[in-house]
């Protein structure tokens, strides 16, 4: 027996080189981040993803064509006022420049108009819609844009702040979001409105001061959980001051609260904007907003309804999408929320 | 209870004390008086108009002045309606307001119940699509963009109901539809995530062993428990209905304090806005803390204490 056993050859040993035996039970597949494990979740959501798209369309769409010149036109031209939409080669009635006017459908386009082609039509005073509601739509994105700063800066701030520090500090500043609470927001918008001077930065500076309220208060409920948990307690007892704490253990935890609600605060700034403008103490004239666009449709709805649908239509997929994408984001970051 | 109910009526106080202090100087630091356009008025003229209005006084005084006729439920001249108290144009408002909103609130959200439990029994299906599609719509779509279509087609092109004004349940309908889209989508929603947490709950599996008919588990223990947290939203809807009456009011020529609210601000009638922005904060206050009480009342679990929860 012992001599066979030395007849083995040698190679019928591999040498185990590499420790790899160590750990094969290794899970293959790469470990995701929190972030992106809810990104391969959004994606799954056909109708968010949809929404994603649409609103990088229009963004790039509202903010692109700022460049091109003709989009930027806002000259009167009272020889090509009310001019329903015409599209070159597109013969559908509503879009090929047809108007009905005493139950028929007649050519609009005729002496001077003939050579135009207004895509979205034209206003009273002979402006292009096309270029009017690319200007709203970005007046539109730009509130969402600051409505999203304010509700990052001094919402988290100051629903971190209030759920950190507790006490006297907490009550004194739940004492205020409760007064700010208690004034339906659109009232403090044109109570400040009334102050300022009208324009896009009073505006601005009305959703500011409102928008933030819902983003602190959901973010000093989430503080108030956290702030007792273990790795917090350990980053104090290592002695971490406490804005380092707040910088890399709260918000990193914080971030999915602070995402969905952010989705939630751009739609209801973006209508705020809008109907601030239509009762007419938004956007000053010659600007437009959509709000202002839509006001001015309705006077003409009845005869020259593209006037209003135009604008109501592009405010409201922007509100849609907004909301669509948020109920998404939600979904994908709190899987438990959908089961 | 008695403890609790005193402690919130002294922050109602409280919280209205510093609206009408806020918003009285803010009215203080607004450019330009109601005299700006009276170029022609002599200096003594002017002074004298100053008087009847109290202007000529330092700020301190008319401040006294208006916290202490407010009380007394003075809110001053109206601007823009000569001798017209503002807190006759707000009573005399008033009722068409809370009519729609009450209207508005009550049909949106029973609306809101069935659509959202709907969806939530046929979790999955196309009901359930349905719903959340409408939902979507109704919380996106502007509530001014909504007026003006329902006005056009239903009352212009169709005639089924008057376009506008204020003489009758008919006049109602159309304003009532419109503001109550809001609390439709959200109470829809609102249910049906509740719901479909209910409706995987133990108790419903041991109502459904037992074998209850369908029908009575959903209407007596579903339903039941899912709607005591609608509650809490009634004041969010409250804000909305608020909101949306500034326009809709506006749109469908209601005599309401929306309508006049709006037609302050645009002729700078600071007496009537200051007295509305009260009112309004008041209104939100009181349904508030009804609110509140009702949820106290109705849901056993929670007690009520000193503490404010």
């Amino acid at each position: 027996m012992a001599d066979k056993q030395q007849e083995l050859p040698k190679d019928a040993f591999e040498p185990l080189s590499d420790g790899s035996h160590l750990d094969n039970e290794k899970i293959a597949a790469p470990s995701l981040t929190f972030l992106r494990d809810s990104w391969r979740r959004l994606k799954k959501n056909k109708a968010a993803m949809i929404s994603l798209i649409i609103l990088i369309l229009l963004f790039v769409v509202a903010f692109g064509s700022a460049l091109i010149p003709s989009m930027n036109n806002v000259s009167t031209n009272p020889n090509l006022n009310n001019l329903p939409p015409r599209i070159p080669g597109i013969d559908i009635p509503g879009f090929n420049g047809t108007l009905v006017q005493g139950g028929q459908r007649v050519n609009a386009y005729t002496g001077a108009a003939a050579n135009h082609y207004f895509w979205f039509g034209s206003d009273y005073l002979g402006r292009d819609l096309l270029a009017r509601t690319l200007y709203g739509t970005r007046i539109s994105l730009i509130i969402a844009v600051v409505a999203t700063f304010f509700d990052l800066t001094i919402g988290v701030a100051y629903g971190i702040i209030s759920g950190w520090k507790g006490g006297k500090v907490d009550t004194v500043m739940q004492r205020i979001i409760e007064i700010m609470l208690s004034i339906p927001n659109l009232v403090v918008m044109i109570l400040l409105l009334l102050i300022l001077h009208p324009g896009i930065p009073a505006i601005i500076i009305a959703i500011a001061f409102t928008s933030w309220i819902n983003m602190a208060r959901l973010v000093r409920a989430q503080t108030l959980e956290l702030k007792n948990q273990e790795f917090v307690l350990a980053a104090r007892s290592l002695g971490e001051s406490s804005v380092k704490i707040a910088f890399k253990h709260l918000l990193p935890n914080l971030t999915s609260v602070i995402i969905i609600n952010t989705m939630f605060t751009i739609p209801s700034a973006i209508f705020f904007e809008a109907f601030l403008s239509f009762i007419g103490i938004g956007v000053p004239a010659p600007a437009a907003s959509l709000g202002t666009l839509i006001s001015n449709g309705q006077k003409s709805f009845q005869f020259l309804p593209y006037q209003m649908w135009v604008p109501a239509v592009v405010l409201s997929v922007l509100m849609i999408a907004f909301n669509i994408l948020g109920d998404g984001l939600r979904d994908a970051f709190d899987p438990k929320s959908r089961e | 209870m008695v403890r609790y109910l005193a402690k919130r009526i002294f922050y109602l106080i409280l919280t209205l004390f510093i609206v009408t202090t806020v918003t009285f100087f803010l009215m203080k630091i607004m450019p330009g008086t109601p005299l700006t356009n009276e170029a022609k008025l002599s200096p003594s003229e002017r002074n004298m108009v100053l008087q009847q209005y109290g202007l000529n006084k330092p700020v301190w005084q008319q401040y006294i002045s208006y916290i202490a006729n407010a009380v007394h439920g003075n809110f001053g001249t109206s601007f823009q309606f000569s001798d017209q108290q503002v807190s006759y144009l707000i009573s005399s408002r008033v009722g068409p307001s809370l009519l729609l909103g009450l209207q508005a609130i009550i049909v949106g959200v029973l609306a809101g119940i069935v659509v959202g439990s709907l969806g939530a029994i046929k979790k999955g299906t196309w009901v359930d699509t349905t719903t959340t599609i409408v939902s979507i719509l109704g919380i996106s779509i502007p509530s001014f963009v909504l007026s003006i279509l329902l006005q056009y087609f239903v009352a212009l092109k169709w005639g089924w109901l008057p376009i506008a004004g204020w003489s009758g349940f008919a006049y109602t309908i159309l304003p009532t539809l419109a503001l109550a889209a809001m609390p439709f989508a959200e109470s829809a929603r609102f249910v049906r995530t509740e719901m479909v947490d209910v409706l995987s709950a133990d108790y419903i599996e041991l109502a459904r062993a037992k074998g209850l008919s369908k029908f009575g588990i959903i209407y007596h223990h579903a339903l039941r428990n899912s709607l005591i947290p609608l509650v809490t939203i009634v004041g969010p809807l409250a804000v909305n209905i608020m909101t949306g009456s500034l326009v809709v009011e506006n749109i469908f020529a209601i005599p309401g304090i929306g309508e006049q609210f709006v037609n302050s601000v645009v002729t700078n009638d600071y007496p009537t806005i200051m007295g509305l922005t009260i009112m309004y904060c008041f209104m939100l206050c009181v349904v508030l803390l009804i609110t509140d009480i009702i949820y106290g009342l109705i849901d056993p679990r929670i007690r009520i204490t000193g503490k404010r929860g």
